[in-house]
């Protein structure tokens, strides 16, 4: 065991028991998995992507490239979950990945021996051909050798929720800076949300043995808790901010229950927060560099910060025998640290000569060999690091025995959040790395984000940026009082890549890129970082290279002989951190994948056997089953045949329903269709198109004149809310003019047609007289409104279906009940319901044009509507319209279509070529639209847009379907297959 | 991205559906050279990199058409007012 006798954050009274491997273990309440696997001398944890090769625990935070694991089994098994970052919790079940056989016998281990194989751009170079192995061979092969975690391959079991927050102060990260922002604005009187992607705040200080004011600074984090929570500040932990967007809008993922074996009752897994905030205070502190050195991934090495993390946080000691290897004082902290902890400090190395004379006497003090200017060279050992070889200037080599190598190359501030909206970080030669730059508007970077690492800058710079933001705001600044912080010392040496090295040397652990990948992409003129990243994967794994990135970009500025202000850092985009999708997705996954709209009969069709399709985000009866029916085509046949045969109802309440008031209701909508309405008689309808302004028609409908200032329009379903919102644009934008007022009504009325030849008789038994629906009281196209049993209605005499037929409209309230009474009131007459299919049977026969014809290529004379177009007024679309190209007598236009053969049935998307002409491109003449089998023809019958169509009606042409591989040969014909005289409508 | 509703305030960019670059007023249909000004009308547009004046439909909410000037480059909401002018209040 490992775990230190006494000190950190841990709870000792509180064991918590898991398994890695199937082996069981036991750690702390407060400990991660990375630490708790420490503690019990767990160092193999993982294998790497490419080569195979033992990896360890290098960090001790969500920039881990190596320590990534398959938490939890079956359904809630999540691949590629950094150790570092998984809170342990009682019966918490991880496993390594990522290798065939068991995790110290890998037999992938294997591609480490073919690594000349495997060098940058090893997929463009090895792979090219045959091209046609690729997919069945390459990828496969590849997937499986190099690759992460498996996923659960079920269904996940959990539920994930989404919210939204506003604040005046957003500040991220809750380490010294971000805590003293936090305050700062809240003191001030801002409304604060503190987001924190640990687990407690605390940052930097949970892991160091600093002092604030005199006091552990343990002391100062309690103290401004306690502050913040009388202040009212929003305190988010396990909350993580990945993504900064336009007008301060940020993405935030909170693991709600990621430290629970599962989640409670009612609780979602994670919650994904959109947080509008005013300001923002970005403290999200630095990450550390690691070296580049032969043998730098081999387990026992580990980042410095991140073993003063485990020691002064976790009470675990990650090795027996340490040494340090740092190009900056912060590493040695880490020798003093580790010397108090106990553990045998063997030596510190560090390349600089100028090192701070008292950092070397603590370590000599602590009994270490201190070797300046002089570098590690190789790190040996294989699954656990057994000895390191430094290498002096002169060439000189010490080998020591260690089986901890803590190593620094400096600190690099996280800069991404500043930059995902497009600003560039800038270098600074001070710290050997890159600054935010120019932050998006409304955001200020404070602490080690910024570059100020000293803990008591952290202090005064973030409350400087907090109280910054509130007095922005308008807010009046607090006072507050200077912390005095211990000592701290930064200086650092860029140290990019250690040239003595003997094996191979990683610059990207989690993407196993090694220097000579960089070297390479440089050699054949991948000299852009961008071109780099591509080229050799550097930085494109799930960690986003934050512990590489830099050391690549660098070398290859060396390489190239560029300042790095030339060489540049990539582009960052969010999210800053992996993001699970089913956070993404929220609660819009199977029915709830988008809103779904029932109308008020919706119960009614469902209990009467209605099948439902998609109508837009409506749900409208397709057809309905009747006991013993299992075709459909059997039931949409009985529908039709009855309702021109009998009477049939079809609920149309989804269609769009615009009410139009106002003195220039008419000239309004005169300019809106191409058929004028200025003359359409109070209760009178009339039918009319639309055009785009480009000239091409969009949707048409039934416009019906309730008053001289009074139109009730409808629209098709699907178009109901862009016709609305190019009716807003016409009201407001084009004629503001006109007095005229719009408002949908499509919710508040349902509307059900009753078609056929009884259908005026079950409407004189519905109304039992009281309203009279004779044709000379409501004759074709007419309306009347009124009031029956307690409920207001609209009676329209209007047909799709071509028969003598009504729409009822009523207020929704009553839409159930009406449409149980107009069933009721058809007991006898052979009422039946109808859905949408019969509805498209219907209207085919009658060759009325739908959405297959309104497809926004088609004009109005194409569809047969020419003469519709009104002279004498201007309308939207007229004046394009009228474009030679729109005219040309050439264009395919609409006619029907019967198949010469009987029984051959017809297919909507078939080309139509000449007979006898090659069925190609060049010889197309148009397409089939829309087909149905006709119940009343006894044959399948198609509308289309043919060249010339109407001049050739009883001509014939092929209907030619390569994709289908059909050929038919079908007879044009004129698109009214039923009643062309329309006697049926009247009377 | 969050535009400030003269009628509404500011609210989130779903809320809005935008038209693209507001063009000059509808020409006249009976102009001589009514063909050519209506297709440049339609369908010529700057499409500038900066600054560019936009309308943009609040229809999940006061369902008002707004003229909105924003910088293509940044998403920066320079102003915002009514389409209709004969509405006030600009924000």
């Amino acid at each position: 065991m490992s775990r230190l006798a006494t000190g950190g954050r841990v709870d000792r009274g509180a064991p918590v028991r898991f398994t890695f491997d199937g082996k069981a273990y036991t750690g702390f309440k407060g400990d991660t998995l990375a630490a708790a696997l420490l503690a019990n001398d767990v160092t193999l944890v993982g294998r790497s992507f490419k080569y195979h090769r033992p990896r360890g625990i290098l960090t001790a935070g969500p920039e881990e490239p190596n320590a990534l694991v398959e938490l939890r089994t079956g359904a809630r098994r999540e691949p590629n979950t950094r150790a570092t970052t998984i809170e342990l919790y009682d019966g918490l079940e991880a496993a390594s990945q990522n290798h065939i056989g068991s995790l110290k016998f890998d037999l992938m281990s294997v591609n480490s021996l073919f690594s000349p194989l495997f060098v940058g751009g090893f997929y463009y170079k090895t792979f090219m051909w045959p091209a046609a192995l690729w997919e069945k061979l390459y990828e496969p092969v590849i997937r499986r050798a190099a690759g992460l975690g498996r996923a659960a391959g079920v269904p996940d079991p959990d539920t994930y929720d989404k919210a939204h927050a506003f604040c005046d102060v957003l500040v991220i990260g809750a380490g010294p800076a971000g805590l003293a922002a936090a305050k700062a604005a809240a003191k001030s009187g801002a409304r604060v949300i503190l987001a924190e992607d640990d687990f407690e705040l605390g940052g930097r200080l949970l892991s160091e043995r600093q002092t604030i004011d005199g006091a552990p600074a343990a002391d100062w984090i309690r103290a401004t808790e306690a502050e913040l929570a009388a202040c009212g500040v929003r305190v988010m932990l396990r909350t993580q901010i990945f993504g900064a967007y336009d007008g301060g809008v940020f993405g935030a993922v909170e693991r709600v229950s990621d430290h629970l074996a599962a989640p409670g009752p009612h609780q979602p897994r994670q919650r994904m927060w959109k947080i509008v905030a005013k300001r923002t205070v970005l403290c999200a502190g630095a990450v550390e560099r690691q070296l580049v050195f032969g043998g730098n991934d081999t387990p026992g090495v580990m980042l410095a910060g991140a073993v003063r993390t485990y020691l002064n946080r976790y009470g675990v000691a990650p090795g027996k025998r340490a040494a340090v290897f740092t190009a900056g004082d912060d590493g040695w902290k880490t020798a003093i640290d580790l010397a108090a902890a106990g553990v045998t400090l063997v030596a510190v190395v560090d390349p600089r000569t100028d090192v701070p004379a008292e950092l070397v006497a603590a370590a000599q003090a602590a009994g270490a060999r201190v070797m300046l200017g002089a570098v590690v060279s190789d790190a040996r050992g294989g699954q656990a690091l057994k000895r390191i070889d430094v290498t002096r200037a002169d060439g000189e080599m010490t080998a020591f025995a260690v089986d901890l190598l803590a190593v620094s190359g400096g600190w690099n501030p996280q800069v991404a959040l500043a930059t995902h909206l497009g600003g560039k970080p800038t270098w600074s030669d001070e710290i050997h790395s890159f600054l935010p730059g120019k932050p998006p508007p409304g955001m200020s970077v404070a602490g080690a984000a910024a570059g100020a690492f000293a803990l008591a800058d952290c202090l005064a710079y973030g409350s400087l940026a907090g109280t910054e933001a509130a007095v922005g705001l308008g807010f009046k600044a607090a006072p507050f009082s200077t912390l005095v912080a211990c000592p701290d010392t930064w200086a650092s040496a860029p140290l990019w890549k250690v040239k003595s090295a003997r094996t191979k040397a990683f610059v990207d652990q989690q993407h196993d890129v090694t220097d000579k990948d960089v070297i390479l992409a440089a050699q054949e003129g991948y000299k852009s970082v961008e071109h780099l990243k591509r080229y050799t994967t550097l930085g494109m794994a799930t960690d986003q290279g934050k512990t590489s990135n830099l050391n690549g970009h660098a070398l290859m500025a060396e390489i190239t002989g560029r300042s790095m202000t030339e060489t540049g850092t990539t582009m960052s985009r969010p999210p800053h951190l992996p993001v699970a999708m089913g956070v993404l997705a929220g609660s819009h996954r199977g029915e709830h994948f988008r809103p779904m709209r029932k109308v008020a009969g919706h119960q009614w069709a469902a209990d009467n056997g209605a099948v439902f399709v998609d109508a837009g985000q409506w749900k409208r009866p397709q057809w309905f089953n009747a006991p013993g029916e299992t075709d459909w085509l059997v039931s949409v046949v009985r529908e039709v045949k009855a309702t021109r045969t009998a009477v049939g109802v079809c609920d149309v309440s989804t269609l769009g329903k615009i009410d139009v008031q106002g003195p220039d209701a008419a000239a309004f909508l005169d300019r809106l269709y191409i058929n004028g309405f200025a003359k359409v008689a109070v209760g009178k309808c009339r039918y009319g198109l639309m055009l785009r302004e480009d000239g091409l028609a969009y949707d048409d409908g039934t416009a019906a004149r309730l008053a001289e200032d009074h139109f009730l329009v409808s629209t098709t379903t699907a178009n109901a809310a862009r016709v609305m919102q190019n009716m807003e644009y016409a009201r407001q934008v084009l004629w503001p003019e006109l007095d005229v007022q719009i408002v949908s009504v499509t919710e508040q009325w349902s509307q059900y047609a009753v078609a056929g030849p009884k259908s005026r008789e079950l409407l004189e038994r519905l109304f039992g007289g009281a309203v009279d629906v004779s044709d000379a009281a409501l004759p074709y196209m007419g309306v009347t409104e009124g009031t029956f049993a307690g409920s207001p209605f609209r009676l329209f005499r209007l047909s799709f279906s071509g028969e003598l037929a009504y729409e009822l409209a009523v207020p929704a309230r009553f839409g159930d009940a009406a449409l149980k009474a107009i069933m009721a009131a058809g007991q006898g007459l052979g009422v039946t319901p109808y859905g949408t299919e019969a509805l498209g049977v219907m209207r085919i026969e009658k060759g009325h044009v739908g959405g297959a014809e309104l497809n926004g290529t088609t004009t109005a004379t194409d569809l047969g509507l020419g003469r519709m177009q009104s002279k004498t007024k201007d309308y939207i679309g007229k004046v394009l319209s009228a474009r030679p190209g729109l005219t040309d007598p050439e264009r395919p236009a609409f006619v029907g279509f019967k198949p010469v053969a009987p029984g051959v049935r017809l297919r909507a998307g078939a080309h139509f070529v000449a007979l006898g002409a090659d069925g190609v491109a060049a010889n197309d003449e148009g397409y089939m639209t829309s087909v149905a089998y006709s119940p009343t023809l006894g044959c399948w019958i198609g509308l289309g847009l043919l060249k010339r169509g109407p001049a050739r009606i009883g001509e014939r042409v092929r209907a030619y379907d390569p994709l289908r591989g059909e050929d038919i040969e079908v007879e044009v014909c004129a698109p009214v297959f039923v009643d062309p005289e329309g006697a049926r409508l009247h009377g | 991205m969050r535009i400030p509703c003269p009628f509404c305030g500011e609210r989130d960019l779903h809320e809005f559906t935008p038209r693209g670059e507001v063009t000059g007023a509808r020409p006249d249909p009976s102009a001589a050279d009514a063909e050519a000004q209506f297709f440049t009308y339609v369908y010529l547009r700057d499409n500038p990199a900066g600054p560019n004046r936009e309308h943009w439909y609040h229809g999940s909410a006061c369902r008002r058409w707004l003229v909105v000037d924003r910088d293509t480059r940044t998403h920066e909401i320079i102003a915002v007012a009514f389409a209709d002018p004969s509405i006030g209040g600009a924000a």
